[in-house]
Formats: C-alpha cells, structure tokens, sequence
C-alpha cells in the first residue's frame, strides 16, 4: 500500500481510535472513581477492585463466559472455515445452500434462543454451560464463514491445482498452499467469533439450564441492570482489556510480530 | 499450525465445560430479581433448614416466563414473579397446586392478601411484596403532582425532564388511570383515547426507564418519574428531597409472588423455602432490606417506626391498597395491548 | 478437485447447522401458522391471519423504521471501517496484528457496560455536557442521549470493529504490485484507489455492511437503552411478541418476514461480491 499517504492514514487511524476509545476510559476512569457514581467524581481509589475480588458471582460468571467463549470460537472457527473452503470449491452454488449458510446471522437470535431452548427441553437434554457452547457454535460458524468466504472470492484457485497436478494429495494442499493463504481471515474471523460469544446475551439467557454454575458475565451484569452499572462491573471490564492486551504483547514476544503463516 | 495451536485448548476447555455443566444438581432453584431479597436470605435458609439452595436472577418477568414457556417449567423450583404473569403460569398449567398444609406460615398474611383478585386463596401463588405504582419527584425541583397528567402533560419546566415506566401494563396504566378507566380495560374506543393521550406525552417525554429512573432523579436528569413505591425508597435514600405520590385519580396494586412450579423435583425444599420467607421474622428482615411493603402482618406489625417516617410509603395500610385495582392478565386482549404498546413506541 | 471432496469439507457445519438451527427454527417458525391460545399457549388450527397482521401498516412502518436506522449505521460504519482497515494494512506489516487487536479490544469489554459509558458521555447531566461547562457553555445542549442519532451512534460503534475485520480480510493480501502497475501507468493515487483498490475488496465491503446491518436490525438493546425504549425498532417487536405478549404465533410470523426480506438482501451481497472478483479481470 505504498500508495497511500502515510500522514492521512495516521489522521484515520488516530480518529477511529479516538471513537473507539473514548466510552472505554469512561469506564476505566469510573472503575478508578472513589464515589461509584458516574455523576460525581471524588476522588481515585481501587477499592472497586478489592469489592469485584470479593464478588465471586461476577469472576464465576466471567470465567463461564470465557469456557463458552473459547470453546464455541474454536469448534465454529473449524468448522466455518471447511464450510467456506468447501462452498467455495463447489462450481454449482446453490441457494438452499446459501440460505442456510446465512440464516444464523438472520434469523432474531430470540427466535433461535427460544427455538433451542424448546428443542433441548423437547429431548430433555440437561442444559448448562455444553448447551450455551452449542448454541453459540451456530452463529459463530455462520460469522467466521462470511469472513473467510469474502478473502476466498479473490483467492486464485491456479495455485490448488498446480499443487496437485505436482503430486499432493487434497489434504496436504490444503494444509500447505490453501490455508497459510487464508490465516489472516482465519485470525479475523476468530476473533469476530470470539467477541460474538463473549458479548452474547440472549441466547446464552435461555439456552444455559436454570442452574448457578452456568451463568455468563453478560447474564450476571443483565440481571444486575437494576441498578445500572455498578463499579466493580467496570474494574472487571478494565481488567478484561488490560489482561488481553497483556496477553498480545507476550504472543507478540513470542512470535517475534510475525503474522501467522509468514 | 494454526489448527494444532488450537487442538489442546479445545479439548481442554470442552473438558471443563462439560465438567462445569454436570456439576451437582443443587437442591433448590430459586429466581428472583436482583436485591429483592434480603442479602443474607438463602443462606440464612440453608443453615436453619439444612437445604442447598441456590438463587439466580432475572431482570424481567418477561424473560423468566419466556424461559419458563420454552421448557415447560422444567429446572426452577420456586420462581419470584408478578401476578399477572403468575396468573398467566397458572393457565398454562406451569404452577403447583398449592398445598395448604405445607405452608402453616400463611397464616402471617393480611386477610386481604388471601383473597387478592388474581389468586382468591392463595391456590397457586403467595405473595411476597406488594405496593403502588405513583409518581416520584424532586420536591426541591418541582411541585408536588396533583393528577397523572401532570406526568402527561407536564408544565414547560418540567417537560423532557420526566420518565414513564416501559413495562407495557404500567405504561398503559397511567394513560388508563388519567382517563379515570380500568387498569384491565378493554373497550376498544376507550383504548384508542388511551393510545392517543400517551403518543401525545412523548413529545415532553425524557424517556422510558423501569430500571435506572430514580439514579435519574438522584442527578437532577429528570424531575418527575413515574415509578413503584418500594422503587421511589431507593431514591429518597439517596436524596431526602424526593418524595412519593399516588395522584388522584388512584393507582393499581400490583403485586409480586412466589410460584413453585409443578414441573419442580425438589417440591419439599420448595415448600419449606416458601414457608421460610413468611415467617414473621424474615418477611420483615426483607421489607427491611428491600423498602418495599409486604403482605405479612405478623412481619409488619413488627416493623421498625423510623423506616416509616423516613419512608411514608411503607406506612400504607392494606385497607388503603385495597381501594386499587389489581393488573390482571387480560386474555384475548392481550394482542390488543401490545399492539398499543407498539402503536405508541412506533409513534414519531 | 472433484465435487466430493468440497461435500466432506462441508458436511460437519452443515450437519451442526440442520441440527441446531434448521430443525429448531422451523419447529418454532412452524407457529406462525397456528393461533396463539386465550392465555398465551398454541392453538393448534390452521390460520394465515398472522401472516396477514405482518402487512398491517403499523408493523410495515416498523419495518421500514428499523431498515432505516440499520441501514444507515451500516453505512456509516462501513465508511469508517474500510477507511480504518485501509490504514491498517497500509501500515507496515509487523505492526497490523497489534492494530487489529486495538480495535477489536473495546469489544471485550462488555456491551451492557460500553452502553452505559455511552449513557454517562451524553446525557443531560453527563460528562459531554460537564465538559461543555467547563469551557464556559451557559444554556441547555441538545438533546443528545434517547434520541434516534443515539441510538445510531451506539449501533456504528458497536459494530464497527466488525466491519474493520471484514474489510481488512481482502485488504491484507491486495497484492500491492497491482497498484504499483497502476500508479506506473500514471493512474494518481484516488484513480488508483477507485479503479483497482477498491472493486477488488468489494466483498469485504459487502460482508461488512451486511453484518452490521444485519446486527442492527435485530438489535434491541441499543434502542431500549439509547433510543430510552421510544423507538419501536423490529428486535423490539418481535422480542415483545414472544415474551411480553406472549403470542409466539405472530412473533413466528414476524420473524418468517424478516427472514424472507434479509434473503433478499444477502442474494444481492453475494451478486456484489462476485461482480467484485469477476468486474477486476473485465476491467484490466
């Protein structure tokens, strides 16, 4: 992209930035706010922190949300990105296909949230954390498709079968010459899938049993609605971001700032 | 590769996640809104009656009830919802026969919460906490409310300075209530004036809030909300210049209740757990903590005087609840209702 | 490859999808067809007049609300995401996956909570306004929170890091000799940018905005708490039907609608994207 100015790409990016940011340290600050309130500032305190480290209902359900999270990004980034390969393969593109390809992303997810929930409960399936992942799995699935479908459109196929006409087998181009090519849109689609699930409310709402054990961050903070947003939801918040950026400077120390597949 | 990179996770945290999701069943599924009940209740509970149960929450009557519907009941035993929808689990079929028997702490209750009009004798649900539903100011902002239209169609000052609650029965009641009708009304051309009033009242209208409206008043964002008594306690905690009002034309009694459902496997934890909260001593330990009016006289009778002065709504009497009418599930009508909600919010 | 082996690549999603969303949706869309029962249940008789209330001006105004307010909040974040997802793959390489992450991070945090600060940023008594005193602004701001712009604003931002990640997916492997070509054949940089750029990531375009607007249009968080619940927006209604009402029938109805319509649109994204891969070798 040497084309582009460098001084206007930087404006760009500082403004976006900016519109991103700008709520998050609101909620950073009001972590650090001694009163709680978001009207009043009196002064910077951590005691926030202290109270969020005693609340185990808040850490429980944050580390459900993070099991769901993980788990359903993992199955869904699989199975989306075969999904893609395979639909993009295909020469005849059919539109039953195509229908059922998007409808996670269409259907109202109080739609599909109910729609589990009366299957589950049809087969009296035991419901808990398993139900919220499988649920998940299938708008994740639909999410990660899309983006790696869009990096598919422009992908040139000529390299597939030089590759096999020189001898390799389908699993083999496509672990060496197909999928080094489509790991960014693998990464990005992750990570949308990832933030999907950790944001999700309703369908983990009616699809997670009745019981305590299976409560997400986004449920607890829901039910807790009643008196806005408390302080400690705010640390916990803050500590999520600081912990993820935490996270990518180690795999970026690891992995010497090499984009995967480079 | 990528895809190993992920392998072990994966198996790892599915490991947890089914781990996580058989875990022991507990002995007790209680769902409750959040802070309705006093801090220390089910553990109290748990350490006098040697049960293990165990409270979740719900933000809405409409989402537990939805929850409820799709799975017939099944996995919560002792739900906390307000008595239309309790009305509505009990023509479902979700809500147990209450037997009598079990439950000797209902002799606590007031008469008049034995023979309330959703549930004439308790035959599938108790009630838990009851009020009003009026309208909470600023008195050093604003004056004193006379009428609901005063909500409606507020002074110049005070227009965008107002809140009305968002649930669609509330909503609908405080149009119903200035036109001097049913809370359950269901005359057509009655509801269509209904409609139009409340359409009107967006114009002047800050916003819709039944959850964060009293913090509004607390910051001087809005003047006047309208809101339920024990809701209108939290913000005169806060700032003893708010005060609680039913206007003239009257307010509904509503109504919050415990059901057990009849789909429940643990129906004599249950049962005890119901028995529990009437006790004269606990009930009153709830009103305590939650500020708002319970049905229990025994608990009542009991209450701490300076919580009345500070908060006069909790001094009501029965009697003087009675004279208002009950929100009831409406039937047919209820298509009818929501499409004015919709009607109204869809209203530019 | 033979048209097999695509089916074996396929099939495991496509399984999980029958079984966890075909077979459900279909059972529960099913209702559409039946009366909602006195107190809430199902009547099981036969009956199109669900169907029929969907067309009724007062749900067809909502539709059109709803498209509206989606349609433009897609836009817009579709403007700021492929500019930022542009600056990002034109930084150098080393540097995209921290810049990635950036963006998407904001989104960790939770959306109730990203609300709420919004909330705190505009209402009357809020920290815009406290910052519009401090500078010495005497009289009443404008409404700025419970307003529809609000509730746009919070869509655009909610979504926005989506669109950047769907749009820098065909922007990180534009093979940047093409756009040298151009530039040597004195295309200037905007000639470059409309001609070459940009018809090659159309399908990161067409996926971003499809997203959002797709999110927007369900949505109904945003309207309740920006919008202050005065905007009855389709996730609302359709919320409304399957647990306020309690009428799954017209909810179902409701949702067959949506549906049918968003088809309609997604055939026409995936006709932009493949003009979008198909239009760069008609064009060179």
């Amino acid at each position: 992209m040497k084309s582009a100015p460098l001084p206007l790409m930087l404006l760009i990016l500082g403004l976006t930035f900016a519109f991103l940011y700008v709520p998050i340290s609101v909620l950073v600050a009001l972590s650090f706010n001694e009163s709680g309130l978001p009207t009043a500032w009196t002064g910077f305190s951590v005691k926030w922190y202290g109270e969020l480290a005693r609340n185990g209902d808040i850490l429980k359900a944050a580390g459900n949300t993070l099991i769901v999270a993980l788990a359903s990004t993992v199955v869904a980034t699989t199975l989306g990105t075969l999904l893609a390969v395979g639909v993009e393969i295909r020469r005849r593109k059919g539109r039953f296909l195509e229908t059922i390809i998007f409808a996670p992303m269409i259907i109202p997810d109080i739609v599909l949230a109910i729609a589990l929930l009366s299957f589950f409960s049809l087969l009296n399936v035991t419901m808990g954390l398993h139900t919220i992942i499988v649920s998940h799995v299938v708008f994740n699935l639909a999410f990660v498709c899309a983006v790696v479908r869009a990096r598919l459109k422009t992908f040139d196929w000529s390299v597939v079968e030089a590759s096999q006409d020189l001898g390799a087998s389908t699993l083999t181009t496509l672990r060496r010459v197909v999928l080094p090519v489509l790991s960014p849109a693998v990464v990005a689609g992750a990570l949308l899938a990832f933030t999907l699930s950790v944001d999700e409310f309703i369908i983990a709402f009616f699809t997670a049993g009745a019981g305590r054990d299976s409560i997400t961050l986004p449920m607890q903070i829901f039910a807790m609605i009643r008196f806005g947003v408390t302080p400690e939801i705010n640390a916990l918040s803050t500590i999520v971001m600081g912990l993820s950026v935490l996270m990518l400077t180690l795999s970026q120390r690891l992995n010497r700032g090499r984009l995967p597949g480079q | 590769m990528i895809r190993q990179k992920f392998i072990t996770p994966a198996l790892l945290t599915t490991g947890l996640a089914l781990g996580a999701g058989t875990a022991m069943a507990e002995d007790l599924v209680v769902s409750n809104w959040d802070g309705y009940m006093a801090p220390d209740a089910i553990d109290a509970f748990n350490q006098e009656t040697g049960h293990d149960a165990e409270l979740v929450l719900h933000a809405t009557n409409e989402e537990i009830m939805g929850k409820l519907i799709a799975s017939k009941g099944k996995g919560y035993d002792v739900v906390f919802v307000s008595s239309p929808f309790a009305e509505v689990l009990h023509n479902l079929g979700l809500a147990e026969e209450l037997d009598h028997s079990r439950l000797p702490n209902l002799d606590n209750l007031y008469d008049a919460a034995t023979q309330l009009e959703h549930d004439t004798g308790n035959q599938f649900s108790v009630p838990y906490a009851w009020g009003t539903t009026g309208l909470c100011y600023r008195s050093d902002l604003t004056d004193a409310p006379q009428s609901w239209m005063a909500l409606l169609q507020p002074s110049d000052e005070l227009a965008g300075k107002t809140t009305m609650l968002a649930t669609d029965r509330w909503l609908l009641a405080a149009g119903q209530l200035a036109k001097g009708y049913s809370v359950n009304e269901t005359d057509p051309e009655k509801m269509a004036e209904v409609r139009d009033l409340l359409i009107e009242a967006k114009d002047t209208l800050l916003a819709y809030d039944d959850t964060t409206f009293y913090a509004k008043l607390v910051s001087g964002e809005a003047e006047m909300v309208h809101a339920w008594d024990g809701w209108c306690n939290y913000g005169i905690a806060e700032n003893s210049d708010i005060k609680y009002v039913i206007p003239e034309e009257g307010s509904d009694l509503w109504v919050d209740t415990m059901v057990i459902l009849k789909a429940s496997e643990n129906k004599d934890a249950a049962y005890d757990f119901v028995n529990y909260i009437l006790g004269a001593e606990t009930h009153r330990w709830a009103a305590e903590n939650i500020l708002y009016k319970v049905p229990n006289k025994a608990a009542m009778d009991g209450l701490d005087p300076s919580l009345i002065e500070t908060f006069p709504n909790m001094g009501l009497s029965p009697d003087e609840m009675m004279q208002y009418e009950q929100l009831r599930d409406v039937g047919e009508a209820q298509r009818a209702y929501s499409r004015t909600v919709s009607e109204i919010k869809a209203a530019d | 490859m033979n048209d097999r082996k695509p089916l074996y690549l396929m099939s495991p999603a496509l399984m999980w999808l029958s079984a966890f969303m075909v077979v459900p949706c279909v059972l529960i869309l099913a209702l559409a067809f039946f009366r909602r029962g006195l107190y809430g249940g199902i009547e099981y008789t036969l009956t199109l007049e669900n169907l029929a209330l969907v067309v009724d001006p007062l749900y067809a105004s909502i539709f059109l609300k709803s498209a509206w307010i989606a349609g433009l909040s897609a836009l817009i974040a579709v403007v700021i995401g492929y500019a930022a997802a542009y600056a990002i793959s034109a930084m150098p390489r080393k540097h995209q996956p921290k810049l990635l992450f950036l963006a998407v991070l904001p989104f960790w945090s939770n959306y109730l909570v990203r609300t709420y600060a919004w909330i705190v940023l505009l209402n009357r008594e809020g920290l815009i306004t406290a910052l519009a005193r401090w500078f010495g602004f005497e009289g009443e701001l404008p409404k700025m929170l419970y307003t529809e712009p609000a509730v746009v604003v919070g869509l655009v931002y909610n979504y926005l890091p989506f669109v950047i990640l769907a749009c820098y997916a065909p922007l990180s492997r534009l093979n940047p000799e093409i756009e040298e070509a151009s530039r040597d054949l004195g295309g200037s940089g905007w000639t470059t940018f409309r001609r070459v750029t940009l018809p090659m990531t159309v399908p990161g375009i067409a996926t971003g905005f499809v997203f959002v607007f797709v999110l927007s249009i369900g949505n109904f968080v945003t309207p309740a708490l920006l919008g202050g619940g005065q905007f009855q927006m389709i996730g609302n209604l359709i919320y409304a039907q399957f647990l306020t009402a309690n009428d799954w029938p017209f909810g179902a109805a409701l949702s067959m609608v949506l549906i049918a319509i968003m088809m309609m649109l997604l055939t026409a994204q995936t006709f932009a994207a493949e003009r979008g891969s198909g239009g760069r070798t008609e064009e060179s």
